[in-house]
């Protein structure tokens, strides 16, 4: 008798809780991020972190928000992933390069859900890419130091040996030569995308070498501090990072990700998936020059003003001709500019970066 | 004015020895209720996210098996030593060489389609390890080196040797200068269950690699248990004097002992690369070998011990990325929980084997 009444009860139970399940308002969207790092104040994951509050702000309770942190370029991200999946999620936005061979084994198994991921150069029916062209605030941030440097030394500190992270030092260095043509640039690869000590040591090997503007396609704010400390100038890189050191910081090279990760989502909630491979640039608002140092001449920000205009018009492309590379040979005639394909798939050094490029 | 110490215990407590755990999961509870309650979390599901709901899937199984195998292989290699006080810190060099060699046959042979590739880099992966785990038994064995520091710092060099090939000749030539080798092709890597047609494991990613391990582990325990090897390293480490009055060669001792976790280290490397990363990356410290001493010392150094401890904490990484996909909370929370757990853990089994005795003042003594 009482296994009876200890299953009718629970059958009561079930129902009740059943149909409530049933009369329920539309579920919530549920979409994840997975983070390489935490997002902290400054940096890669900051930046992405800003831009998921953004979303968080304009959509409130219609979706539902997951975020992993410290996720490993490894196996490890393809479990996340699929958890994240297993566990209702319909948007999977994988955060980091190094994700890309996992992002698509676990799209596979998984070809409901639609996963972005950033900055990869694979796609799939449901993985989808979005990047953002730094080389154009690169290129201005280039200007700015080309005026600034006293030395005719820049620096750079320098994560993998990749398209991205190339065309960005060519990007940087061009700029500087744009206005000042003495410049060289010194490259420190530290194999890491993360890695404050290392992005420190590197930054200070560099500022031994006579480098006095200091860039780097690293993670944190290490590379700023560095400077300050020395007493020489560097840029932010990822996000604002004014406040952490005033005086040294020249400005910020920005990336804004809130309004793309808005644009997935509202397709999303009106049922249209979104599928584009987005490379946006200036013109689209994915990144940005911040925070200019007063300190920086007039003549010289509206230098950089007016370029930026040219570039968020159109009339002026970073990867235009006459291009040299680093060994004198002709990479670009004049009149001629790299198409997204070639841009994304440079694998040389510009004239005026020093030393050799890893292969 | 009374002092404690811990005072060894003539006997293991048979008492302490089931009491222990016990304890130790009633501390963690009592803590961990605590810890999620001043985080404004409910405690119940705070604790449902963390133990039960990894496992309430068959995502979640299969990624449990698929991450306690490796654990339990290497500790199950380094019990063995352990039990003779030979301790091998190493194995996660000895595993990153294991991978080495398998990866190198992955590689070398990928035109190549061949049921005998996987077995081949099996065999090449234990003997990648047993080569690492060589160079810390010839220094303790022949120079009388300390094999903690040796084992240790092979660790680094063999971090390094990684890097050194999947930044130079073994760089996928199509990955845009990323450090990463080529991905191995479908004969170089363990069989998902799927795939045999076992369609209960649908949409996982359990493969045959975890046979691996469960042959391992009555293998592993025959030796200790019923073979006069096993029961020689036992006497070396519980009574080194008499183990030397019996006549028990050390040397051979400390080569056996580091070759067998070498061994099994080395396969674990193989059951990485040829199973969840299909491919050999610059990145490639889960810090299994370590880990694996927690679970070693977790299990007591007892083959079904470690089967146990292995899937807590394959449970525990799981229970933490649960933890701050449902509840949102940051990684920190759920590594300090993971600490406080494998602390009261091995705190409490301390007790089995010590008791804690108050002693008077010390002005008493004086007197």
């Amino acid at each position: 008798m009482k296994v009876k009444s200890l299953k009718l009860m629970l059958l009561s139970v079930f129902l009740l809780f059943g149909f409530n399940i049933g009369a329920r308002a539309a579920e919530p969207l549920k979409m994840a991020w997975i983070y390489f790092g935490t997002p902290g104040d400054a940096g890669w994951t900051f930046a992405h972190d800003t831009g998921v509050k953004m979303v968080q702000k304009e959509f409130g309770s219609k979706i539902e928000t997951s975020i992993v942190e410290n996720v490993p370029e490894s196996a490890d991200s393809e479990r996340v992933m699929r958890e994240l999946a297993s566990k209702g999620n319909q948007i999977i936005f994988a955060t980091s390069f190094g994700y890309m061979e996992h992002t698509l084994k676990a799209a596979k198994s998984f070809p409901k859900v639609k996963f972005y991921h950033n900055t990869g150069f694979k796609s799939a029916p449901n993985v989808h890419i979005y990047n953002s062209r730094m080389y154009e605030p690169a290129y201005l941030a280039g200007i700015i130091a080309g005026h600034m440097s006293k030395s005719n030394v820049l620096g750079y500190v320098a994560s993998f040996p990749i398209p991205e992270v190339v065309r960005n030092i060519n990007a940087y260095t061009m700029g500087a030569r744009s206005v000042n043509p003495k410049i060289t640039t010194k490259v420190v690869w530290i194999s890491s995308w993360y890695d404050p000590s290392k992005e420190r040591q590197a930054a200070e090997t560099l500022i031994g070498q006579g480098a006095d503007c200091l860039m780097q396609n690293t993670d944190s704010s290490a590379t700023l501090q560095a400077a300050a400390d020395k007493g020489v100038y560097a840029f932010g890189w990822n996000s604002d990072m004014s406040t952490i050191a005033p005086k040294a910081h020249l400005a910020s090279v920005t990336q804004v990700w809130g309004p793309y990760y808005v644009k997935v989502t509202k397709a999303a909630l009106e049922g249209k998936a979104f599928t584009d491979n987005v490379w946006g640039g200036m013109k689209e608002g994915m990144n940005g020059l911040e925070s200019i140092n007063d300190k920086i001449p007039d003549s010289v920000k509206k230098e950089v003003e007016a370029k930026k205009a040219q570039i968020v018009s159109g009339k002026f492309k970073v990867f235009s001709g006459p291009l040299k590379a680093q060994d004198g040979s002709i990479k670009i005639a004049a009149g001629a500019t790299f198409t997204d394909k070639d841009i994304d798939s440079i694998k040389f050094y510009v004239e005026g970066v020093d030393g050799q490029l890893p292969k | 004015m009374f002092r404690f110490r811990l005072v060894p215990r003539s006997q293991a407590s048979q008492k302490m020895l089931v009491l222990a755990p016990l304890l130790a999961v009633f501390l963690t509870l009592v803590v961990g209720i605590s810890l999620f309650a001043v985080l404004g979390q409910n405690p119940i599901v705070a604790f449902k996210a963390y133990f039960i709901d990894p496992l309430s899937n068959l995502n979640g199984i299969s990624e449990l098996l698929l991450k306690a195998s490796p654990l339990c292989l290497i500790a199950l290699g380094l019990a063995i030593g352990y039990r003779a006080n030979i301790w091998n810190i190493g194995a996660e060099g000895q595993m990153y060489v294991g991978g080495i060699f398998a990866t190198g046959l992955a590689i070398h042979f990928q035109d190549y389609p061949s049921a005998w590739l996987l077995p081949m880099m099996i065999v090449a992966g234990a003997l990648g390890g047993m080569l690492w785990a060589s160079l810390t038994a010839l220094c303790r064995a022949q120079f009388h080196a300390n094999e903690i520091l040796v084992s240790l710092m092979l660790t680094y060099v063999a971090d390094l040797l990684v890097k050194a090939l999947v930044y130079g000749v073994w760089k996928d030539p199509m990955a845009n200068n990323f450090p990463v080798t080529v991905s191995f092709t479908d004969s170089a890597l363990f069989t998902p269950f799927v795939e045999l047609g076992w369609n209960y494991w649908e949409g996982t990613r359990i493969n045959t690699s975890v046979f691996l391990t469960l042959i391992a582990i009555p293998l592993v325990w025959f030796f200790m248990q019923r073979s006069f090897s096993g029961f020689q390293l036992l006497v070396a480490g519980l009574a080194p004097g008499a183990a030397r009055y019996a006549g028990f060669r050390e040397k051979k001792l400390v080569w056996m002992a580091l070759l067998i976790s070498g061994l099994v280290a080395g396969l674990a490397g193989v059951t990485e690369v040829a199973g969840p990363m299909a491919q050999l990356n610059d990145r490639w410290t889960p810090g299994y070998g370590f880990t694996a001493i927690i679970v070693a010392n977790l299990g007591r150094l007892n083959p079904l011990g470690i089967v146990l401890a292995s899937l807590l904490m394959a449970l525990l990484y799981l229970g933490g990325e649960s933890v701050q996909v449902s509840l949102h909370l940051p990684k920190a929370v759920s590594q300090v929980f993971q600490g406080l757990l494998l602390l009261f853990l091995l705190g409490c089994d301390v007790m089995v084997n010590y008791k804690i005795v108050r002693l008077p003042s010390t002005r008493a003594v004086a007197l």
